[in-house]
C-alpha cells in the first residue's frame, strides 16, 4: 500500500503535501490545558500533536541530583504507543533517551538557573501523534508550559527544521519527506538574542546548502515565534474593561 | 499544596457529605460532566479522548498483525495498557508502569474481555498462523480523580472508533487492501466507581474526595444488565449491603449513561 | 529630560512576554526584566510599566520564593525528629523546629510532636531564615500565628496579594468588615477566609477571586465596593421574606 513515490518535490516545486519549499505546515498552539502541572502547552504542527506540562522549580528527585549553586532542568521526551505507525512500546527507546537530552540543552540556555539553587523543573513532553518534527514541536510547546509555569526566561526557544528532499533545500519536512528526503536539518532558536540552542542533523549536505537550510529553518523559527507570543498573550488576555 | 488533604478540608468534606453535598455541589450520586472526541489521532486506527470533569484520559488503539495465543488457534489477541505519565499529576513518576497503572489497564481489560464485547473470533486471519492484535492504550492526560471510569469510557469509545484493515488471501498469501471494515463489537460495557467516605457511598469520586475515601468497587456492566468485571480498591472494606447498594447504584447510572450516548 | 521621556519600545501596561526588548540605554532593569548587551527585556510575562528610570513587569504568572519576615500560610507534611516539614507552596520545602513551637527545652525521647503538629494540619507562619544554601526555617512564635482549625482556604498567585490587600490595607479591611470574615493572606498565595456563616465565607472567597481575575484593570474598587454592598442588600432581603 505505501509504495515508494518517485519524487518529493515535482518540476513546479511543488511537494506531495502540496507545500512550497518554503512553506510552513500549519501550526495551532495552547497554552494552560492542564490543571495539575504547574505549566503547560500543547501544539498541532502538521500532523504532530504534542502535549507538554512542566512541573516546578520544586525540591529535586532523586536527591542526589540536585546542585548546590543552581537549578536542574529535567527534560523526559516520550512518544505514545499509538503515536506512530506501528504501534511502539511504551518503553523508553534510545532514540527518546537523546531526544530528551538535546532537548534539554536546547531549553537551557533560556533560563536563569543560579537563581534558584538546590531546585528543579521538570519537562514532561508527551507525543501523541508524530509526522516529523517532532522535536522542534516539543521544543516550541516546551518553552511555552515553562513560561506557563512563572519561571523566569530570556527568552521563548521555538523550533523548526529544514532539509533537503531531491535537489531542492525545503522547510520543516513532514515524516515522509523525513524519511526519504537526503538531510534534515532540526534548529531551536531564541529570537531576540539571535541565539542557536539546538542544531542536529541527518543525512548529507554541501556547505552551501547547509548555510541555506539553517537560514530557512531559522526564518521559520522566526514566523512560529510569533505565533508563541500570541497563544501566551491569548491565555492571559488583559480584560481590558468589564462593562455593568 | 502539597497533594496531602488538610485536616480543615477533610472536616468540610465530611459535613458537606452529612448534608448530601459534595465540594463541587454534586450530589452523592452525581456524576461530573462527560465530554468524548473521537477520531482525534489519524494515524491509530481508533482513538477517544474522555473529559470527566478536569480528569482528561486519552485511549488509541492500533490494529497489528501476529500471531495466536497457541491455546487459542481461533482468536486475536486483544492487550490493554495503561501509563500514568508524570503530566498528568505531581505524582506519577517517569518509570516503568507501577501498581496502579497495572491495576488500572487490568480492570478495564476485564469489563472489554469478559462482556465479549470484542468478538476475538473476528480477528482470526488464518487460524492457528496470522491473526489481528488489536492494542489499546490507555494515557491518563490529568489526573483529578477516578481514572478506572474516565480510561473505560475512552476505551470503548475508542474501540467504537476502531476500524480494521482489509485484507484477502490469494494464493495462499496474506494481502492488505485498500479500504477499511469498523470493528464489530457486540456489547458497549460501562464501568461506574462508588466510593466510601465515612459510610456515605459518592460516585465519581473527584481527586480531593478519593484521597481521603477509605475504599471503592467498581462494577462493569453489559446493555443487558448483567454484570462483567467488578474490582474493589483502597485499604477499608465494604459491608455486603453496601456492596449490593453500590451495584445498584452501578448499574443505574450505567443505564442513564447509555441513554445519553446512545450507546 | 530622561526622566520624563517614555521608552519607545512599549505603551504602558502592555502585555509582554519572555525576551521581548523593552528599552535600551539609560534605563535600570526592574522586576521581572533582565539586562543584556545594553538592552532590557522582560523574563515574565506580564504588564510592562516604567518608574522614573526603572522598567518593572508586573509579572502574571510566577511562584513565590520565601523573604525573611514574609507571613505564610503551609501544610505540615511531615512529623520528623526535631521539627516538621512543611510544605508552603514555594520551590522549597520550609522546617519548622519542635524548639520553636514548645516553650520549654525540647526533650526527643520525651516530647510526643505529633501531638502537637501532624501532617494535614494547617499553620499560619513566618519565614525566620531563608538563603541559598539553606530552606526556609518557620516561626510560630508571635501572636495570630500557629495552627489553623477552621475556615477555608483559597490558593492565588501570589503576585495578586498586594492588590488584594490594596493601598493602605484598603481592600482587605473592607472586604474584612463587609463579610464579618477574618482573612488571613499569606504572602506564599495562601489564603485563609473564616467566617460565622457559610454564606458570608463565600462571599469574601468570591470577592477575592474576582480582585484575581481582574487586578490589572481600572475601577476595580468601586466595583468590588458595589459588589459586597449588593451581596449583603441581597442576604437582607432574604430574611425579610421569611
Amino acid at each position: 500500500m505505501n509504495e515508494k513515490p518517485d519524487k518529493l518535490i515535482d518540476k513546479k516545486g511543488i511537494r506531495l503535501d502540496g507545500r512550497k519549499a518554503d512553506e510552513l505546515r500549519p501550526v495551532k498552539l495552547q497554552v494552560g490545558v492542564l490543571s495539575h502541572a504547574d505549566g503547560s502547552a500543547y501544539i498541532e504542527h502538521g500532523k504532530n500533536k504534542i502535549l507538554v506540562g512542566v512541573f516546578g522549580p520544586r525540591e529535586v528527585h532523586p536527591k542526589h541530583l540536585m546542585q548546590p549553586d543552581r537549578m536542574v532542568l529535567k527534560v523526559r521526551y516520550h512518544m505514545a504507543p499509538f503515536s506512530v505507525q506501528e504501534r511502539k512500546s511504551p518503553a523508553p527507546s534510545r532514540r527518546e533517551v537523546e531526544l530528551s537530552k538535546v532537548i534539554k540543552e536546547s531549553l537551557e540556555p533560556a533560563l536563569f538557573l543560579e537563581l534558584y539553587p538546590r531546585t528543579g523543573v521538570d519537562v514532561f513532553i508527551e507525543v501523541l501523534q508524530a509526522d516529523g518534527g517532532t522535536r522542534c514541536a516539543a521544543i516550541t510547546a516546551a518553552a511555552l508550559a515553562i513560561a506557563d509555569a512563572g519561571v523566569p526566561m530570556r527568552d521563548l526557544v521555538v523550533g523548526c527544521a529544514a532539509g533537503k528532499v531531491d535537489d531542492t533545500v525545503v522547510l520543516d519536512l513532514y515524516d515522509a519527506e523525513d524519511k526519504l528526503g537526503a538531510a534534515d536539518v532540526p534548529v531551536a532558536y531564541m529570537p531576540a538574542l539571535n541565539a542557536i540552542t539546538l542544531l542536529q542533523m541527518d543525512g548529507i549536505l554541501e556547505p552551501a546548502e547547509f548555510e541555506k537550510a539553517v537560514g530557512m529553518a531559522m526564518e521559520g523559527c522566526k514566523k512560529i515565534y510569533e505565533m508563541q507570543k500570541e497563544a501566551l498573550k491569548t491565555k492571559y488576555m488583559v480584560v481590558k474593561e468589564v462593562e455593568e | 499544596m502539597s497533594s496531602l488533604v488538610t485536616k480543615v478540608r477533610l472536616k468540610q468534606i465530611e459535613q458537606l457529605l452529612e448534608k448530601g453535598k459534595r465540594l463541587d455541589d454534586r450530589g452523592l450520586l452525581d456524576t461530573r460532566e462527560i465530554k468524548i472526541e473521537q477520531g482525534l489521532i489519524e494515524k491509530a486506527e481508533g482513538s477517544a479522548r474522555v473529559f470527566l470533569g478536569k480528569t482528561e484520559v486519552l485511549v488509541g488503539v492500533k490494529v497489528g498483525l501476529g500471531e495466536p495465543f497457541p491455546d487459542t488457534p481461533n482468536d486475536g489477541v486483544l492487550t490493554v495498557n495503561a501509563e500514568l505519565v508524570p503530566l498528568a499529576s505531581p505524582n506519577f513518576e517517569p518509570g516503568p508502569p507501577d501498581e496502579s497503572s497495572i491495576e488500572l489497564a487490568r480492570v478495564v481489560d476485564r469489563g472489554i474481555r469478559e462482556s465479549k464485547c470484542v468478538d476475538t473470533e473476528k480477528l482470526c486471519i488464518e487460524p492457528g498462523k496470522k491473526v489481528f492484535v488489536v492494542f489499546v492504550d490507555i494515557y491518563v492526560l490529568n489526573h483529578d480523580g477516578n481514572l478506572i471510569d474516565a480510561a473505560a469510557l475512552a476505551a470503548m469509545a475508542a474501540l467504537i472508533n476502531t476500524k480494521m484493515p482489509n485484507y484477502e488471501i490469494k494464493d495462499g498469501e496474506l494481502k492488505m487492501k485498500q479500504g477499511y471494515t469498523q470493528l464489530p463489537l457486540k456489547s458497549h460495557p460501562i464501568t461506574v466507581t462508588t466510593g466510601k467516605i465515612n459510610n456515605r457511598l459518592i460516585i465519581d469520586p473527584w481527586i480531593e474526595e478519593e484521597q481521603v475515601m477509605d475504599s471503592r468497587i467498581t462494577f462493569a456492566t453489559k446493555e443487558d444488565g448483567t454484570i462483567c468485571a467488578i474490582q474493589k480498591g483502597g485499604s477499608s472494606y465494604f459491608t455486603p449491603q453496601q456492596i449490593l447498594e453500590a451495584s445498584k447504584i452501578a448499574l443505574d447510572k450505567a443505564a442513564e449513561l447509555r441513554k445519553k450516548l446512545d450507546w | 529630560m530622561i526622566g520624563d521621556f517614555m521608552p519607545t519600545f512599549f505603551e504602558k501596561k502592555q502585555l509582554v512576554t519572555p525576551g521581548e526588548m523593552l528599552a535600551e540605554g539609560d534605563y535600570l532593569p526592574g522586576e521581572n526584566t533582565y539586562v543584556e548587551a545594553g538592552k532590557i527585556y522582560a523574563s515574565r510575562i506580564g504588564l510592562v510599566d516604567s518608574d522614573n528610570k526603572k522598567v518593572n513587569v508586573v509579572a502574571l504568572r510566577a511562584f513565590y520564593v520565601p523573604k525573611m519576615g514574609d507571613i505564610v500560610i503551609g501544610t505540615v507534611i511531615e512529623v520528623g525528629f526535631n521539627g516538621w516539614t512543611v510544605d508552603i507552596k514555594a520551590p522549597y520545602t520550609a522546617m519548622l523546629r519542635a524548639s520553636d513551637v514548645l516553650s520549654r527545652p525540647f526533650k526527643p525521647q520525651n516530647d510526643e510532636l505529633s501531638q502537637v503538629l501532624t501532617a494535614g494540619d494547617l499553620i499560619v507562619a513566618k519565614i525566620a531564615t531563608f538563603d541559598r544554601a539553606h530552606d526556609p526555617q518557620l516561626t510560630v512564635g508571635e501572636p495570630g500565628l500557629g495552627k489553623i482549625t477552621r475556615g477555608q482556604i483559597l490558593h492565588v498567585t501570589p503576585t495578586k496579594i498586594p492588590r488584594i490587600i490594596g493601598r493602605k490595607g484598603s481592600m482587605i479591611s473592607m472586604i474584612k468588615q463587609e463579610t464579618n470574615c477574618q482573612i488571613i493572606l499569606g504572602l506564599n498565595g495562601v489564603i485563609l477566609v473564616t467566617g460565622k456563616t457559610l454564606e458570608e465565607e463565600e462571599l469574601a472567597i468570591f470577592v477575592i477571586r474576582k480582585i484575581e481575575e481582574e487586578s490589572h484593570t481600572s475601577g476595580l474598587t468601586d466595583r468590588i465596593t458595589h459588589l459586597l454592598k449588593e451581596k449583603k442588600i441581597g442576604k437582607v432581603e432574604e430574611n425579610k421574606v421569611e
